[in-house]
C-alpha cells in the first residue's frame, strides 16, 4: 500500500526538511495503530455478519454446525417464508416487528422526555443536586440482569410489590392482575425498559448542558423570557448535536433489545412481549433452524440501515437549511 | 439570578417522582434480601419482620456463585484492559493522522453498533468452533472466547469517544514532546495519555460495564465452567423453587462493586462524554 501520510491538520508552520523525512519514514504508523482494532472488528463483527448473510441462503440446521459449508443451499426460500404473511412464520415475524416498533417509539420517547426533564431540573445548583444526580444514574450503572430480575420479582402476581401497591395500598385495582403473561406484559416491559434507559438520556443531556454558557440564560431572563421559553429557544437548539446522536443510539439499542424480554420473561415469553431480537433468537435456537433465523436477522439489519440512512439524511438536510 | 416559583415547582415534582421510581426497585432488592424464604414466598410486605442475613450465606451454596463471580471478574477485567489498549492506539491514529482509509475505518467501526446481536451470534459461534478445530485454541466454552467477543463490543464507542477527546488536546503538546526526542508512541504514552485521563477512565468504565452486563452471548457461549453472572443468576430458579431472597441478595452483591465504581468515577464519565462524544 503506497500511502503518504500527512500530519493531521494542515498547519501552515514551516517544517525543517529533516523532520518531514522522519514523518514520511513512519507512514505505516497509523496503520499499525489501527490494525488490532481492524483485525478484531473483522473477526467478531464483519466476517460473522457476512457469514450470517451466507447462512440466510442455506438450510442450516444443527446437523451442519461443525461443517456448515455443506448445508444445502436454498436460495431465497428462507426469505420467502419469513415474508409470507399467509404462513405462521411470516405472521409471527410481522406481529413481533410491529410490537417492536411500538416498543421502540414509546421507550425512546419517554426515556428522552424523562432524561431531559431531569437534566433541566438539575441544571442549576440547589441543595441535594449532587445526591439526585448520583441516584438517577444508579439504574444505568446496575448490571442489566440484576435490575431486570428485581423487576421480575416486583411484577409477580401474588408476591410482588406492584400488585401490593395497586391493590392493597392504593386500591386502584380490585383484583391482582398478571403482569408477566397476557396483554399486560407489554406494559411491564415498557416500564422496565424505560426505568433502565432514561438515566442514559439524562447522562448524555447533562453532559451536553455543560457546554451551554450561563450568561445566555441570564440575557434571556433579562429580556423577560420565562423558563419554558428559554428552554425552547436556548436549551433545545444548543442540544441539537447531542440529541441527534442520542436519539439514534437509543433507537438502535432499543430496537435490538434482547436483554429486557430475555431476563424479564425467561422461557415463558408472552406474545405481547415478543420483541424482534428475542423472536429471532427463539426462531434460531428453539427450532434449530439457523437459516431462517439468519434470514430474519438480515431483514432486521436492512430495516435498521434504511431507518438510520433516512434519519441521517433528514438531520443533515435540516442542519444545512438552518 | 434566582429561580422562578414555577421552575421550583417543576423541579420538585420531577425530582420527587423520579427519585421514588428509581428507589423502589432498589428498596425491594435490599429489603427482600434480608427476608427468610417463606416471607418472600408469601404476600409482599413493606417492612421485613423477620430480619435475617441467611440469604447472603446460602446464596454461595445454592448455586456456585463464587465461580460465576470470578468468571465475570476475569472476563470483564481482561476485556476492559485489552479494549482500552486497542482503543487508545486506534483513536490516537484517528485523531492525529490523516491516512488512507481513515473515514472508512471510523464509519465501519461505528456502524457495527447497528448490527443486531442475533445476526452474528450464531456465525461467530460457528467461526469459533471452526477456529478451534483448525488452531487448537479452545474458544467455545472458555473465557478467551468471551473476552475477545466482549472487547469488540465496547471498542466502537470507545474509539469514537476517545478520538473526540484526543481532538481537544492541543497538537502542540505532542509536537513539543517530539522536539524533545520522543517517538510518536512515546509522545502518546508520556504526554497525551496523561492529559486524556478523564477520557480514558470514561472509556474504561464503559467497557467494564458492557462486559459485566452482557447476557445474549453469555447465554450461548458459556458452559458450566466459564458461566458468568449474567447467566448464572438464573440458576436460582429451579423447577420446584425460586429462591427470591437469594436472587435479591446475589443481585445486590454483584451490583455493589460496579455501581459504587461507576458513581465514584461518574464525574470523569460526564467529563469524557462532554469533551468526546458530545461536541
Amino acid at each position: 500500500m503506497a500511502t503518504t501520510t500527512t500530519p493531521a491538520p494542515a498547519r501552515p508552520t514551516t517544517r525543517s526538511p529533516e523532520r518531514r523525512r522522519r514523518r514520511r519514514a513512519g507512514w505505516w504508523l497509523p496503520f499499525a495503530l489501527v490494525a488490532p482494532a481492524v483485525l478484531l472488528e473483522l473477526l467478531i463483527h464483519l466476517v460473522p455478519m457476512l457469514t450470517g448473510i451466507w447462512v440466510s441462503f442455506t438450510q442450516l440446521t444443527r446437523f451442519f454446525i461443525r461443517n456448515w459449508t455443506e448445508a444445502p443451499f436454498v436460495g431465497l426460500r428462507n426469505y420467502q417464508v419469513a415474508l409470507d404473511l399467509d404462513g405462521a412464520v411470516g405472521r409471527g415475524l410481522l406481529s413481533s416487528f410491529l410490537i417492536t416498533c411500538a416498543y421502540t417509539v414509546i421507550v425512546v420517547g419517554v426515556s428522552w422526555a424523562l432524561g431531559m426533564a431531569a437534566a433541566v431540573a438539575l441544571q442549576r445548583r440547589f441543595r441535594g443536586r449532587a445526591f439526585f444526580r448520583t441516584l438517577f444514574l444508579v439504574p444505568y450503572a446496575l448490571p442489566v440482569y440484576a435490575g431486570i430480575v428485581t423487576w421480575n420479582f416486583m411484577l409477580q402476581r401474588d408476591t410482588g410489590v406492584i400488585n401490593h401497591l395497586l391493590v392493597e395500598d392504593l386500591g386502584v385495582l380490585d383484583e391482582r392482575p398478571f403482569w408477566l403473561i397476557g396483554g399486560r406484559a407489554f406494559v411491564s416491559i415498557l416500564v422496565v425498559a424505560v426505568w433502565r434507559l432514561w438515566p442514559f438520556a439524562f447522562l448524555m443531556l447533562t453532559a451536553g448542558l455543560q457546554s451551554v454558557p450561563d450568561d445566555v440564560y441570564e440575557a434571556a431572563a433579562m429580556d423577560g423570557a420565562h423558563a419554558f421559553r428559554s428552554w425552547w429557544s436556548i436549551t433545545l437548539p444548543m442540544l441539537r448535536p447531542v440529541n441527534t446522536v442520542l436519539v439514534l443510539v437509543m433507537f438502535l439499542w432499543v430496537f435490538n433489545d434482547f436483554n429486557t424480554p430475555y431476563v424479564l420473561f425467561g422461557t415463558s415469553q408472552p406474545p405481547a412481549g415478543d420483541l424482534i431480537s428475542f423472536h429471532i433468537y427463539n426462531a434460531s435456537f428453539l427450532t434449530w433452524n439457523f437459516g431462517a433465523g439468519a434470514a430474519m436477522s438480515v431483514l432486521l439489519l436492512l430495516f435498521l440501515l434504511l431507518v438510520t440512512g433516512v434519519y441521517l439524511l433528514l438531520v443533515n438536510r435540516r442542519s444545512r437549511r438552518a | 439570578m434566582h429561580d422562578t416559583r414555577a421552575f421550583q415547582v417543576f423541579r420538585a415534582v420531577v425530582v420527587t417522582v423520579l427519585a421514588v421510581v428509581t428507589l423502589l426497585p432498589l428498596y425491594v432488592m435490599a429489603t427482600s434480601s434480608l427476608k427468610p424464604l417463606q416471607d418472600v414466598r408469601g404476600a409482599f410486605s413493606w417492612w421485613p419482620t423477620n430480619l435475617t442475613l441467611q440469604p447472603f450465606v446460602d446464596m454461595w451454596t445454592t448455586v456456585p456463585l463464587a465461580r460465576y463471580f470470578l468468571n465475570s471478574l476475569v472476563v470483564s477485567s481482561a476485556a476492559t484492559v485489552a479494549s482500552l489498549v486497542i482503543a487508545i492506539f486506534a483513536s490516537y491514529a484517528v485523531s492525529r493522522y490523516r491516512f488512507r482509509g481513515r473515514t472508512l475505518f471510523t464509519t465501519t467501526v461505528l456502524s457495527t453498533q447497528m448490527f443486531p446481536g442475533v445476526l452474528f451470534l450464531l456465525p461467530l459461534f460457528i467461526i469459533f468452533v471452526n477456529l478451534e478445530q483448525g488452531t487448537g485454541v479452545p474458544l467455545v466454552g472458555t473465557r478467551i472466547g468471551l473476552i475477545i467477543t466482549y472487547l469488540t463490543f465496547s471498542l466502537p464507542f470507545s474509539i469514537w469517544m476517545l478520538s473526540g477527546y484526543l481532538d481537544n488536546i492541543p497538537q502542540e503538546l505532542d509536537e513539543a514532546a517530539r522536539v524533545d526526542g520522543c517517538s510518536p508512541i512515546g509522545a502518546l504514552l508520556r504526554v497525551v495519555l496523561p492529559a486524556a485521563r478523564p477520557g480514558v477512565i470514561a472509556v474504561a468504565i464503559y467497557a467494564f460495564m458492557t462486559a459485566w452486563g452482557e447476557v445474549l452471548f453469555a447465554s450461548v457461549m458459556t458452559t458450566e465452567e466459564n458461566r458468568t453472572l449474567a447467566v448464572g443468576i438464573r440458576q436460582y430458579s429451579t423447577q420446584t423453587n425460586v429462591y427470591w431472597n437469594e436472587i435479591m441478595a446475589a443481585s445486590l452483591v454483584v451490583s455493589v462493586p460496579v455501581v459504587i465504581g461507576f458513581l465514584l468515577l461518574q464525574r470523569h464519565f460526564v467529563a469524557g462524554l462532554t469533551a468526546g462524544a458530545v461536541k
